[in-house]
């Protein structure tokens, strides 16, 4: 470059800059606003004569029927239009829409997610306004509070329960009476339904189904809003899953070249797999010819112990509707509703009131009911996602490594974002 | 990944500079005014859409935005080189995971660019054989991959190497158990010393590290998912390259080679020692175009594997987007970002000052010995004439000035 050139470079960019920031100026009125979020707490709710957009991940067409079928239900009855629209990449979506000021007015949330949003004052906290709010499952009312703060309505739960493939069930000589119900008897039923061709039980690489064993001994994450992710439960529990890893009677789904425990059960490559609610639905999709049955977790050496998993309906704070928006909560977390999206796609109801409809209606699924007495839940403080999935990329290498080492780093990494 | 670009944007002189009279002089007076006109709305179009945000995205990764509202609003604090702190020497998960980025990418970038670049340049040459039939089906099959889209391409390569996939099927064929290889976290050198029987690494590498990642994980070896992306790369862009190595081949008159082939220079020499040098220029357009488009690696990560298995596909691009998008750090997926921009400028820049274009030492000796041997005779005529090289184009300050 000469240096005529690069003056008359400079002096393009120059006034590149000036054209760009004019126009950026006048035209973007984004750029000016100011984002005076609303102190976390604050009841007053917005009211307007605005539609209502409703953004959620959807598991697939039955999801996203069940609740635009709902919500349109909703929407005739008030008069207040609303409208339902399926995220594709949900956290990006929020994200963004928060980051623009023109975020969906109720959208699903997760609990991971919540403390972040909180942080920044995106959401709006309502849970003490619901008009159902002493009917939900404390466990998920504690799932979504944040500083004390009851923040958003649990849309629904599930919980992890031993899925079992019942005829490979039988040809191994096993009979209802042999349904595990402590750790060496998992062990035992394991080893027995462990063949060349398929393992006694698998799960998915990640806390989230290897968590389970650590609530079992005593441990967890998080409990009682203390890390104990090296405490010697948790030890323990990721312990006694190495050893089985090691004898070849428990394996990774991944490992079995099944993308997850459902499609593990679903092949045959495991007899047993721990699974959530989610999994019925899956294995009547792409699996309809096999049967399962579905027990509790076997209890560890400090008792039963299982996961749940819960999302709620978050409300923006930038919601111009926020009262139309909690009448559409209330009438979506019904009794009613929800027994009708469980039907729907599988989900069990938040709210307890629900609990005998939904029994009769899953005589065999009430395992994943009887799990909610007991179910931890994995730390919704912010950063946890990254705790939770730095963890997760130990654990697949569980079976040669070291328990307490990846412990150690778990629980350091704890430390570090603990409220 | 899929830039076309002609060598003479890799900024190499296209000849002499024809505009450099000056505007306002004489029968082009006002031609710089609508020439300003016309590149007026690409200019405004790049600014908005591509300066300002850039520039946005700097202040954010010196700044404290929570991700809710405008970043340039009064609640927005200046918080200096926080972020960039946190992820190069905050000895958290954040400063690890880029060291783990980073690593990832850079044993990424070690395989890809010279092999794509080796591969495009052997197809090229193939395929410009003017003996070859049907050598347009060849050129348009290796492009083909380039076309495709990525998304397209990387879900035919989670079917490819899937447990029971083509690829473990026709390994198994050869008596090769193949690994599971999206799920298989393991390094490839570390693998490979396994074989040796060696299993942990000397204490001065383990105990010892950068970014929070220790020397012996830096020397992991790209994973063995890491690796099938790898395959990925090389399968996509050769065909690109090669496209700008044909360009530059055809460039290359038939003379010298000819010359060459009369002073009795075989195949391989002629390929060294003729074509290769000529085509330096195209060579530093393929390998910056390809470093910068293996450290911005994204989509095959987005859509693939998400950084697993063990976080060993992550990238810094992808670790920038996941910290911003879905951990709420704003800050810190900017600062990773611009972290990743000062990375590929200083690589490009080093690449530059590798290859820049100077005489080669047996050109320099041989054009060294004509002077010499010119002087000599000048001397001995006793002429005062002026030593003037005959390509005068290109007087290099490196000549000798004996």
């Amino acid at each position: 470059m000469t240096r005529p050139i690069s003056r008359r470079l400079a002096g393009a960019g120059a006034f590149l800059v000036a054209g760009a920031l004019t126009l950026t100026a006048c035209g973007g009125s984004g750029f000016e606003d100011t984002a005076d979020a609303p102190s976390a707490g604050a009841e007053e709710l917005t009211s307007s004569d605005d539609a209502l957009s409703v953004l959620i991940g959807s598991s697939g067409d039955a999801e996203t029927d069940a609740v635009t079928e709902a919500v349109a239900a909703w929407s005739e009855e008030s008069g207040v239009e609303a409208e339902v629209q399926v995220a594709s990449d949900l956290p990006q979506q929020l994200s963004q829409g928060f980051a623009a000021g023109t975020p969906a007015d109720l959208f699903y949330l997760a609990p991971e997610a919540i403390a972040g949003y909180a942080d920044n004052g995106s959401l709006q906290p309502y849970g003490d306004l619901l008009a159902n709010k002493d009917d939900f499952y404390p466990s998920l009312v504690e799932n979504f509070t944040v500083d004390d703060t009851f923040y958003c309505a649990p849309k629904d739960f599930s919980t992890l329960g031993l899925v079992i493939n019942t005829q490979l069930w039988e040809d191994a000589g096993l009979t209802d009476a042999d349904i595990p119900t402590t750790w060496d008897e998992l062990a035992d039923v394991a080893k027995t339904l462990t063949t060349d061709d398929q393992v006694g039980l698998s799960f998915g690489a990640e806390y989230q189904r290897v968590g389970t064993f650590m609530a079992q001994a005593g441990g967890g994450l998080v409990v009682d809003g203390e890390p104990v992710a090296n405490s010697e439960g948790s030890v323990e529990g990721l312990t006694y899953v190495q050893s089985h890893l090691e004898d070849g009677t428990f394996a990774y789904a991944a490992d079995l070249g099944a993308g997850w425990g459902g499609e593990a059960l679903g092949k045959e490559l495991a007899a047993m797999v721990i699974e959530g609610n989610w999994v019925t639905g899956a294995l009547t999709n792409d699996f309809p010819d096999v049967e399962y049955t579905v027990a509790e977790l076997p209890a560890g050496p400090a008792g039963p112990g299982t996961l749940q998993f819960t999302n709620c309906w978050g409300m923006a704070a930038d919601s111009p509707n926020q009262e139309a928006a909690l009448s559409l909560v209330e009438h979506l977390t019904s009794t009613e509703q929800q027994l009708a999206f469980s039907e729907a796609f599988g989900p069990m109801p938040s709210i307890e009131s629900a609990a005998a409809d939904w029994t009769s209606a899953n005589p065999d699924l009430t395992a994943f009911l009887d799990g909610a007495a007991y179910a931890q839940f994995p730390p919704n403080w912010a950063g946890a996602t990254d705790v939770i999935t730095d963890l997760n990329a130990q654990l697949e290498s569980l079976k040669t490594g070291d328990a307490q080492a990846i412990l150690d780093t778990a629980q350091s990494n704890l430390e570090a974002i603990a409220e | 990944m899929s830039l076309l670009a002609t060598p003479r944007d890799a900024g190499y002189p296209a000849g002499p500079d024809q505009a450099r009279q000056g505007p306002g002089r004489g029968i082009r007076r006002g031609e710089a005014v609508a020439g300003w006109l016309f590149t007026l709305p690409v200019l405004v179009i790049l600014g908005v859409f591509l300066l300002v945000p850039v520039l946005m995205a700097l202040w954010v990764s010196f700044s404290d935005w929570s991700g809710r509202g405008s970043p340039l609003s009064s609640g927005v604090g200046f918080v200096g080189f926080d972020n960039y702190a946190a992820v190069t020497t905050g000895g958290g998960l954040a400063e690890r995971d880029f060291g783990i980025a980073l690593r990832n990418n850079a044993w990424y970038v070690l395989l890809v660019v010279p092999l794509q670049t080796a591969l495009a340049l052997f197809l090229a040459v193939l395929v410009n054989r003017a003996v070859l039939r049907g050598r347009g089906i060849f050129r348009t099959a290796f492009y083909f991959p380039s076309v495709t889209s990525s998304v397209a391409i990387t879900v035919l390569w989670l079917f490819l190497f899937s447990t029971s996939g083509v690829v473990n099927t026709v390994l198994a064929r050869l008596g090769i158990a193949g690994p599971n290889w999206f799920n298989e976290p393991s390094g490839v050198l570390h693998n490979l010393l396994r074989v040796f029987g060696v299993q942990g690494g000397p204490d001065a590498l383990t105990q010892h590290g950068f970014l929070g990642v220790t020397w012996w994980d830096w020397l992991a070896g790209p994973s063995v998912a890491m690796s099938a992306f790898v395959l990925m790369a090389i399968f996509t862009t050769s065909g690109t390259f090669m496209l700008l190595f044909i360009a530059g081949l055809q460039n290359i008159t038939p003379e010298v080679e000819e010359a060459a082939m009369v002073d009795g220079a075989n195949g391989w020499q002629r390929f060294w020692r003729i074509t290769l040098p000529q085509l330096r220029p195209t060579l530093f357009t393929v390998l910056t175009l390809g470093l910068i488009g293996c450290w911005q690696v994204f989509d095959q990560i987005y859509t693939g594997t998400q950084g697993g298995p063990g976080k060993t596909t992550l990238t810094p691009a992808y670790l920038s987007y996941q910290s911003a998008f879905l951990s709420q750090e704003w800050g810190q997926g900017a600062a990773i970002a611009f972290i990743l921009f000062v990375i590929i400028v200083l690589l490009t820049i080093l690449q530059r000052f590798v290859l820049r274009e100077s005489p080669d030492v047996p050109r320099k000796a041989r054009r060294a010995a004509a002077q010499r041997a010119r002087r000599r005779a000048a001397a001995a005529a006793a002429a005062a004439a002026p030593d003037a090289t005959p390509d005068s184009g290109r007087t290099s300050p490196t000549e000798d000035p004996r």
